[in-house]
């Protein structure tokens, strides 16, 4: 190995995962679609809206505010659910 | 006792399949098994090359299934090993001329009489597929280190989960110590943390294999080739053996040899 291959691995390094890593973490997400059946543009906002009607039946949400998301951790993925909230319902 | 009825598929096309079908039917029956490889892939019939049995064709599956010629009269006995046998494909028909009913009979009565019923799938997910896996009662999926691959194996471990069979085995192909090492391939853990599977081994990446496949002699009876010695493996493995799945290493520069040589480093 050159020294300026060397040099451009380690930098390419610093600024970029290794392929593999990135292949792993497409491929997590592309199954999540693929395994639910749902497309990608679909999946969220149908979540989204489920969510919303569960969390609703106890407290009151900011539903504009409801941020959900998948994240990757180390070797898993995370589902990840910001849900701001207005106030609980009192229920007596 | 029936013998096994094993389907050896992938989803996606080129990964292997055949490649993986010959050798393992070929150690198998050097093993000293009485095998049979049916060649699924009906349309587009490949396995009969790869064996370097194209000459000796005279009946085929879809035969076999119209009842033209008995089931024996269609078996092509390999020249090198007495114990192992071809159904070929049909090459001139499409998959619709053989109905998953007729598979699961033919592949009956082939398990009277094989240890082994190696059924060669083709690509994709439609009849081909269904006719596969229609009489096999175990399955191998192989696959290569890139996300289509990968992709495709998970819907076919889906498909197999659906289709009842049970515990499929994962043959990870092609795979190259080099590029892995630069964390430019997935590993075998890798493709595993994403598949719900469980392995039974690796094949490296092996230029004896384009050349055993050129003179249509599976690399398995190449007693060097590193990709021979893995289908090997992955045979003892199929009898039972519990050998631990290694990942390959890198392909021996003049220093491995040396310090093999001396006996710094084991096999």
């Amino acid at each position: 190995m050159s020294v300026l291959q060397l040099l451009q691995r380690l930098w390419s390094r610093e600024n970029e995962k290794p392929s593999k890593d990135q292949a792993k973490e497409r491929l997590r997400l592309v199954l999540v679609h693929d395994r639910v059946g749902v497309a990608p543009d679909r999946l969220l906002p149908m979540l989204k809206d489920d969510l919303i009607a569960v969390i609703s039946k106890y407290m009151e949400i900011d539903e504009a505010g409801l941020d959900v998301t998948f994240s990757q951790e180390d070797s898993q993925m995370a589902l990840v659910a910001s849900i701001p909230v207005r106030g609980v319902r009192r229920h007596f | 006792m029936a013998g096994r009825v094993i389907v050896i598929t992938s989803g996606k096309g080129g990964v292997g399949k055949t490649t993986t079908t010959a050798n393992l039917g070929m150690a198998l029956a050097q093993l000293g098994r009485r095998v049979v490889m049916i060649d699924a892939d009906i349309g587009l019939r490949n396995l009969d090359v790869v064996l370097g049995l194209e000459n000796r064709i005279v009946y085929d599956l879809v035969n076999v299934a119209e009842g033209t010629c008995r089931l024996r009269q269609a078996l092509i006995r390999d020249k090198r090993c007495e114990t192992l046998y071809l159904l070929p494909a049909a090459q001139t028909r499409d998959k619709e001329a053989v109905s998953p009913e007729q598979m699961r009979k033919i592949t009956e009565e082939l398990a009277q009489e094989f240890d082994y019923v190696l059924v060669d799938s083709p690509a994709g997910i439609e009849r081909g597929f269904r006719n596969a896996i229609a009489g096999a009662k175990e399955a191998l999926v192989v696959t290569t280190p890139e996300v289509s691959a990968v992709r495709d194996a998970d819907r076919i471990i889906g498909l197999l989960e659906a289709e009842e069979l049970r515990e499929p085995r994962l043959i990870l192909n092609r795979l190259r110590p080099d590029m892995v090492r630069r964390g430019d391939m997935m590993t075998m853990d890798d493709v595993l943390e994403i598949l719900a599977i469980k392995p039974i081994g690796i094949i490296p990446d092996d230029e004896s294999i384009i050349v055993s496949t050129n003179k249509g002699e599976p690399v398995v009876l190449d007693p060097h080739s590193r990709a021979g010695q893995a289908y090997r493996e992955i045979a003892r493995r199929l009898e039972g053996e519990d050998l631990p799945i290694s990942p390959p290493q890198m392909a021996d520069g003049f220093m491995g040899r040396l310090r093999r040589l001396i006996g710094l480093q084991s096999r």
